[in-house]
């Protein structure tokens, strides 16, 4: 796997978050979970290229030229098929992301609710220097702790609620920046309870 | 619908004005999302009732509706249901666009998580009016808790009998899945959700055909409706097409749920009957007017790709007998023919507000913002243009633009629409178009003749530089 040229192709690069996720691993339980989802397209293997890639991003954070291969293996597609889709759609990410992933809303009514203002104070309070980041290329930036990390996402859907974000698969709405301290402590006590 | 006896949680009561059809179970008190709550309220009796047609007829009554698709266009959804080959043979499929990305709009947000068998029931009639076995849920990626929920109400409905094969004695066989789409707003255009369905990047097709229920996923007939709309047939269904037209005005007819957000004192969803409400009692009476101390601007009325309005526009309207009228920005009612007429869209439903304290540039440079990260790259003019128009706004918010570059802006824009595979072109360029004639002389008191001829991107520099050393 170490020479694969997939990995020239696969942008992934080590970030603090790395450590918070295992690496990628092939389990019978894993393999289960995805043939129970290709079931779901008895005309096409194919379309579960998708839902496989949200498979191997929830418990691997990532997704890696090993996980391609894998995901490409089990559809019976060349694998430059499922790199494209991963470099296309900005909900996959190909390098870790922090412990903690926030998305917040960029976009019109969430930018006049303050949102903008909600990205500086979060970034303030994890340490996260976000001035090398881009919308296209680098949409993540994560805190040197490898706890945090942060991206502008664009309209998620609750405009009258704005400002809203998402960390992980939670959805919060109503976080004008001073509750961005409450937010975080949130999930660190969360965390600290387990 | 605003039966009595149902109550709704505190703070979250309808507006006296809303017809809640849809939004019914929203924000209701004691109401969850599971499938005994739905069935205590009369759920799925309105699948029996259709099952008890013939598929064709189901077909009609959504036709006698009148219903126009919530999405964007406004088509209407039974003509789109008739558009499947009459001798066809391949199988159907039904997908129900759950994808939700225009700016400004969350409706289907609230059904998805509250009230999913909704869904799920007008999904199986809208199947067997189209001879489908299998349909998919395309939900946006955001929406992950969303997913688990309507996957279990599948499955209750499943162990029920609602789903599956031999549904409730009939033998008819309707499969639903849920498929999530993994952040792209393109994956909203119909043909671009069949192919990111199809597991590929979601680039629209080519058209035509025009209507993927000629040829669709897999190169089978296939119908796309939204959310909103497959709900719509429900309730079609328990009326009657003739009785649902009967709700809203003419040619607009049943209710929709208006989104409001931005600068109002109560933003929020209004589910009201179609035309029956204008744009003064939606802003002032429904959300509670400007913020303290403020004024209305502008309204994007039907999601960010709508054209703007300005708030003390006044429109020439052509009546039907070819005699003209005048239409006050405040009294446009809320219906897809009027906000045409005035020159923008229903669209999604989504209508976005902006006071005195908003600059037009910094608007138009979120939009740009937006279009530019979203273009999917397939069309040349789509690709490059919703760029340049990033480019040219950024600069007009950093003070840096000269008067030129609203000209070339606007260019730039007309150079996009209509040059495209899909109506991103126009999405993306309407919102400038609209910007630039509406606030020209705002947008010009932004720029600086000083930077006339200043060159601003890199390549330009590299130039320079080469020449001077060369």
């Amino acid at each position: 796997m170490s020479h694969s040229p997939l990995e020239e192709l696969v942008a992934s690069h080590e970030t603090p978050g790395t450590p918070f996720f295992p690496p990628f691993a092939v389990t019978p339980e894993l393999e289960a979970e995805a043939d129970e989802r290709i079931s779901h397209y008895p005309a096409s293997k194919r379309s579960a290229t998708l839902p496989l890639l949200h498979i191997v991003q929830h418990k691997f954070g990532y997704i890696s030229a090993a996980a391609i291969e894998w995901v490409a293996a089990k559809l019976d597609l060349e694998p430059i098929k499922v790199v494209e889709v991963v470099t296309f759609y900005p909900g996959f990410r190909q390098s870790a992301p922090g412990k903690f992933h926030i998305r917040v809303c960029r976009t019109l009514s969430c930018a006049m609710g303050g949102s903008h203002e909600l990205m500086e104070k979060l970034c303030e309070l994890t340490g996260i220097d976000r001035s090398e980041s881009d919308s296209h290329h680098h949409p993540i930036t994560v805190s040197p702790c490898g706890k945090w990390s942060v991206e502008f996402a664009e309209c998620l859907a609750s405009c009258g609620t704005a400002p809203v974000c998402m960390v992980n698969d939670d959805f919060h709405d109503g976080v004008a920046a001073d509750k961005a301290q409450a937010l975080l402590d949130s999930y660190s006590n969360a965390q600290s309870a387990h | 619908m605003s039966a009595a006896n149902i109550s709704y949680k505190a703070g979250k009561q309808p507006d006296p004005r809303e017809y809640r059809l849809i939004f019914k179970n929203v924000d209701r008190e004691g109401w969850d999302n599971s499938i005994d709550c739905y069935l205590r309220d009369g759920g799925y009796e309105d699948l029996k009732k259709a099952l008890a047609m013939q598929p064709k007829d189901v077909t009609e009554e959504v036709k006698k509706s009148g219903l126009r698709g919530r999405g964007g266009a406004g088509f209407p959804t039974g003509m789109k249901w008739t558009f499947i080959p009459p001798n066809n043979t391949k199988p159907v499929y039904l997908i129900c666009n759950g994808d939700e990305s225009e700016p400004g709009t969350f409706k289907d947000r609230y059904i998805v998580h509250q009230d999913p068998h909704q869904l799920v029931e007008g999904m199986v009639i809208s199947c067997y009016a189209v001879g489908a076995k299998v349909a998919y849920i395309y939900l946006r990626e955001e929406f992950p808790e969303a997913a688990l929920i309507v996957e279990r109400a599948i499955e209750e409905a499943r162990a029920k009998g609602f789903v599956g094969k031999n549904i409730l004695g009939t033998g008819l066989e309707v499969e639903i899945y849920v498929h999530r789409g993994a952040g792209a707003y393109i994956c909203g255009e119909e043909t671009g959700l069949i192919e990111s369905l199809e597991g590929k990047r979601p680039y629209p097709r080519i058209k035509p055909p025009y209507f993927p229920a000629a040829l669709g996923l897999y190169m089978c007939p296939t119908i796309v409706n939204n959310v909103e709309s497959l709900c719509h047939v429900k309730h079609i269904v328990r009326m009657g097409g003739d009785e649902y037209a009967k709700l809203g005005v003419a040619r607009n007819t049943g209710t929709r749920i208006l989104c409001v957000s931005g600068d109002v004192k109560k933003p929020g969803y209004f589910e009201v009957e179609v035309g029956k409400v204008t744009m003064r009692e939606l802003l002032y009476d429904m959300c509670g007017g400007p913020k303290d101390g403020r004024t209305f601007k502008a309204v994007i009325p039907g999601g960010s790709s709508a054209k703007i309005l300005r708030c003390d526009e006044t429109f020439k309207l052509r009546n039907p007998d070819g005699s003209t009228r005048d239409l006050n920005f405040w009294d446009i009612p809320m219906d897809f023919d009027s906000l045409a007429a005035c020159g923008s869209m229903a669209g999604s439903g989504g209508v976005i507000v902006m006071d005195d304290t908003r600059k037009i540039s910094w608007v138009l440079n979120n939009l740009n913002s937006f279009y530019a990260h979203e273009s999917c790259g397939q069309c040349t003019p789509c690709r490059e243009g919703s760029m340049w128009m990033k480019k040219i706004s950024d600069r007009l918010v950093a003070g840096e633009a000269a008067p030129k570059d609203i000209e070339t802006l606007e260019s730039v824009a007309y150079q996009i629409d209509g040059r495209t595979i899909c109506a991103f072109g126009e999405a993306s360029s309407w919102p400038v178009e609209a910007m630039i004639a509406k606030f020209r002389e705002e947008l010009l008191a932004d720029t600086n003749p000083d930077q006339e001829g200043v060159p601003h991107n890199p390549e330009t520099f590299a130039q320079q530089r080469y020449l001077q050393h060369s």
